[in-house]
């Protein structure tokens, strides 16, 4: 292995800890969830597992749009169509995978076409029984709406609020569309009622831990492979453009194709976040495609500090946990809660949590070495 | 023979037979060789003691007698049993159910004379009952004493519904009417009336003239009448034999379906620009937060949600004065959602300037903020705020057009805030230096503008604008926490599509989407038609990223 490489991905504190928390969390959950027995204190229900697995996707997603907007500038409040989309192959390879399981009992249709009085396939529902044919579209749909998306915009230099605003629209647009049921992707009801991935049960509590295990590696390649990025040439033109566009644009760097690389590769991993989340979660509906999830993303980032990357991650996982304790114990708090979080943090915490870590132990070691200095 | 006297005549021959039919069983209580025929009788008092025990066929020839010789006066007595008003009390009296009495009773009326017969148990009454027949016999003879009405607004209403249900009987009605009518329209009306008769009539020549007195009369009902004198009998042979009459038919059906699609498109139109209204309506302040000031206010929506909430407590301090209510929430909306804005522009934008994206992240925060309050203060239900008494109801150009009173208000009332707003902005000393403070901010505290003051001003401005906004919402869909949501991407899309910082652009460009929009819904569906225009919108930036009418020279840069 390059040793070059490896310093690369080791050199910064937090990348360490964020790897360490990961293997831990890799090692010990499904261990005490299968490991454990039931009664005892340590015993991690399945029911943890599954919302954790969630929660690494949600990091996962997090990590991707903190590239393109901690590091390239580019504020997406559209990263949820490459979510969803990437959730709704997965649901349709889930799908075709019920069979002739359904209510309907059709071999081939599933039960929503069924009950839409539909006789055949629609043809981008075919070749989704094959599982590598599925994952292919998993990745190559987004991806291509990501590219022409930024195709256009890149190059026409929309840019700023300009540029969010128009990702908002795509995802609405996107919403609107998927309520279709003559799209042919379920309507409002979405996709839901999975059986099985490559023919285990879905509900086993091997299968929640082989996908929780598959979305924890997930996100460590994709930090993995986020750092090389940062930390290779590329990296340092990504965040030349987020600085100064016009100066990277004079020295004679080609910044739309700078911009497109970077949205397409930050589109494809929100894409596999949403793959791997579907089966966990168990459905995929239009209103993952909502534009105020959009919006959530990116306070996500925000709180946990953008830019750091694993800050994006702290923060995806810090404000969903709030999410769920909230939801539960206090729902009429909770969207005061968020709200008051959106606001409190772009106006006193500019740089999220992690910025504030930082500045403690700035403040730390002055003090220490103010001390030293005295003494 | 006049005409009147030929309806007579008619009259009673029908009435006679139906008499003969079913008379006795009608009188069962009484020897059947007494009871006179209907026909007979002329005393009004005594035709309506026999309409309890009588069937629906007699009803009707004693409704038609009572017609005869009660005339006005029998009207109320057959529109109380047309809606079921009219009853049999405990003595056999007839009576008119007349409102509520206290508890279990109500109040009564003498059907013929109107005075007020004191009160009964409701259980104690028997419904004189009647049958969809029935019912349809009683608006045409309804229709015909309306015809003789003083108020010419009912005998045109009378005449239309003769039209419906062009009888013999209704046919003599309104040739006798016509010659009495002094009314042009209702004239005019009758005349089409009696045309639609004569397409039955025996001469090819008639029913020529009647076609081309037809023709371009937009009713539905002289329509199918032409469509069926040309329609097949069946048996691949049109109805009407006459070479001349059928193809003047034809052409009068194909003049009456172009006309219809002229009024449909003008009916398109229309909706186009109400609903484009409501866009620039619901665009317009963010037009100067955004526009001007270059602030992204994602909580304009709940500002505009405000307003639609302050019509709503408005309504429920005034529930006697809806009008007046609904008038008064335009300055206080204007006032509340404003307060909030300058709170807004004070407690947090201020301190974001120059930061856009931020600013669009905490204005999000505080739109769920907002949500949230309305929610736990009002309830997260729907709210209904009532439409006051000028705005409903609408206006009938002709049969194929008519065109809804509280949308032509919305078109009205966007013209006036857009107006007012430019006013604000070209010719008061407010104006000019909000305008100064967006074109170079230095130069204008040079010149000794407070800009900070400027700056909380024209946040207010915008935010009382949604507000005003908001109360026009709240007279088109319903009011809930939600209500903004729905509006704000719009907004955004037609405040960038026509030109940040240009007000005509945004009034242009929510007027054209508006009616893009309408013209694309008949063909595609609403929701397809809204995914067409963001798609649109989102190529539409990438050609023109800075809108239709661009600001130009240095206050467009940066």
């Amino acid at each position: 292995m390059n040793h070059s490489l490896l310093r690369l991905l080791w050199a910064e504190r937090g990348s360490r800890a964020f790897y360490i928390v990961l293997l831990l969390a890799a090692v010990f959950v499904p261990l005490l969830n299968l490991g454990v027995a039931d009664g005892s204190a340590l015993h991690v229900p399945t029911y943890t597992v599954a919302l954790l697995g969630k929660y690494m996707c949600y990091a996962l997603l997090a990590i991707a749009v903190d590239l393109v907007w901690g590091y390239c500038g580019i504020l997406s409040l559209g990263h949820t169509a490459f979510f969803a989309l990437g959730g709704y192959a997965m649901g349709m390879y889930l799908m075709r995978q019920i069979g002739a399981r359904g209510v309907y009992g059709d071999a081939l249709l599933p039960d929503f076409m069924v009950f839409l009085n539909w006789k055949e396939l629609p043809w981008f529902w075919h070749g989704m029984d094959m599982f590598w044919f599925a994952m292919l579209m998993m990745l190559f749909v987004p991806g291509l709406l990501a590219y022409a998306f930024g195709w256009f915009a890149f190059r026409s230099r929309v840019t700023g609020v300009y540029l969010s605003i128009i990702t908002q629209a795509l995802t609405y647009a996107l919403l609107l569309a998927f309520f279709r049921n003559e799209m042919g992707f379920g309507g409002n009801n979405g996709l839901t009622d999975f059986k099985d991935l490559l023919g285990f049960d879905l509900q086993s509590s091997g299968v929640r831990i082989a996908l929780f295990l598959a979305s924890a590696i997930a996100l460590g390649l994709a930090y993995a492979a986020c750092r090389a990025v940062i930390a290779s040439r590329l990296g340092r033109v990504i965040e030349a453009v987020r600085d100064a566009e016009s100066r990277a644009r004079f020295i004679g760097y080609r910044v739309e194709n700078v911009k497109l690389w970077v949205w397409v590769f930050s589109a494809l991993l929100a894409a596999v976040a949403g793959a791997l989340y579907v089966p966990q979660v168990g459905i995929i509906n239009p209103s993952e495609f909502a534009p105020i999830n959009a919006i959530e993303i990116v306070v996500w980032v925000a709180v946990g500090g953008r830019g750091t990357l694993y800050g994006a991650a702290l923060g995806a996982l810090l404000v969903n946990y709030a999410k769920t304790y909230f939801t539960a114990a206090l729902p009429e708090v909770w969207l005061f809660a968020l709200g008051g979080l959106f606001v409190g943090v772009t106006l006193f915490l500019p740089k999220g949590i992690v910025g504030l870590i930082a500045q403690w132990q700035t403040r730390l070691t002055k003090a220490a070495s103010l001390k030293e200095a005295s003494a | 023979m006049t005409a009147s006297s030929k309806f007579r005549t008619i009259l009673r021959a029908g009435a006679l037979g139906l008499a003969l039919c079913v008379g006795p069983a009608a009188a069962q209580d009484e020897s059947p060789a007494e009871a006179p025929a209907i026909s007979e009788i002329h005393d009004p008092a005594t035709l309506l003691a026999a309409l309890p025990d009588a069937g629906y066929a007699d009803k009707q020839a004693i409704a038609e007698q009572l017609v005869q010789s009660a005339g006005a006066q029998a009207g109320p007595a057959l529109r109380a049993l047309l809606e079921g008003r009219l009853y049999s009390d405990a003595n056999q009296r007839v009576v008119v159910v007349d409102g509520e009495g206290e508890g279990e009773t109500v109040a009564l009326r003498d059907p013929l004379s109107g005075a007020a017969l004191g009160s009964a148990a409701s259980a104690a009454l028997t419904k004189i009952g009647s049958n969809n027949k029935l019912r349809k016999a009683l608006k045409g003879l309804l229709a015909r004493l309306d015809l003789a009405d003083a108020d010419p607004d009912k005998r045109l209403a009378a005449v239309n519904e003769a039209l419906r249900n062009l009888d013999a009987p209704a046919i003599a009605a309104l040739r006798a009417r016509r010659d009495a009518e002094t009314d042009s329209k209702v004239r005019d009306a009758i005349d089409v009336g009696l045309a639609v008769a004569d397409l039955a009539s025996d001469s090819a020549d008639t029913r020529l003239a009647a076609v081309q007195r037809l023709s371009g009369e937009l009713s539905p009902d002289v329509y199918n009448a032409l469509q069926s004198l040309v329609a097949d009998d069946g048996s691949g042979k049109r109805r009407e034999p006459d070479e001349r009459v059928l193809m003047a038919a034809d052409a009068a059906i194909h003049r009456i379906d172009n006309q219809r699609a002229l009024y449909g498109g003008v009916e398109t139109l229309f909706f186009g620009l109400s609903l484009g209204s409501v866009l620039v309506l619901s665009a317009i302040g963010l037009a100067i937060t955004f526009g001007v000031m270059g602030v992204i206010n994602m909580a304009h929506g709940e500002l505009m949600m405000l307003g639609a909430y302050t019509a709503y407590v408005m309504q429920q301090l005034m529930p006697q004065h809806i009008t007046a209510a609904t008038l008064l929430a335009i300055p206080m909306a204007f006032i509340v959602a404003g307060a909030a804005g300058i709170a807004i522009e004070r407690g947090i934008v201020r301190f974001l300037y120059g930061r856009p994206l931020e600013t669009l992240l905490a204005t999000f925060g505080l739109s769920l903020v907002l949500q949230q309050l309305v929610r736990s203060v009002f309830s997260p239900l729907n709210r209904s705020v009532s439409t006051p008494e000028f705005m409903s109801g609408s206006l009938v150009i002709n049969d194929a057009l008519s065109l809804t009173w509280n949308r032509l208000y919305i078109v009205f009332f966007m013209l006036l805030v857009f107006l007012a707003l430019q006013l604000v902005l070209k010719r008061t000393s407010l104006g000019l230096k909000v305008r100064a403070v967006s074109q170079n901010r230095a130069m204008a505290r040079a010149m000794g503008v407070r800009s900070e003051w400027i700056d909380a001003a024209t946040f207010g401005l915008g935010s009382g604008v949604a507000g005003v906004a908001g109360v026009a919402l709240s007279q088109l869909t319903n009011v809930g926490p939600n209500l903004g949501q729905s509006y704000i991407i719009d907004s955004f899309m037609v405040v960038v599509f026509g030109g940040v910082g240009s007000l005509w652009g945004t009034l242009i460009s929510g007027m054209s989407l508006g009616v893009v929009s309408k013209l694309l819904e008949p063909h595609t569906g609403a929701v397809m038609a809204k995914i067409l225009v963001l798609v649109f919108l989102i190529l539409f930036i990438q050609r023109r990223p800075r809108g239709l009418f661009p600001q130009k020279g240095r206050a467009a840069e940066g």
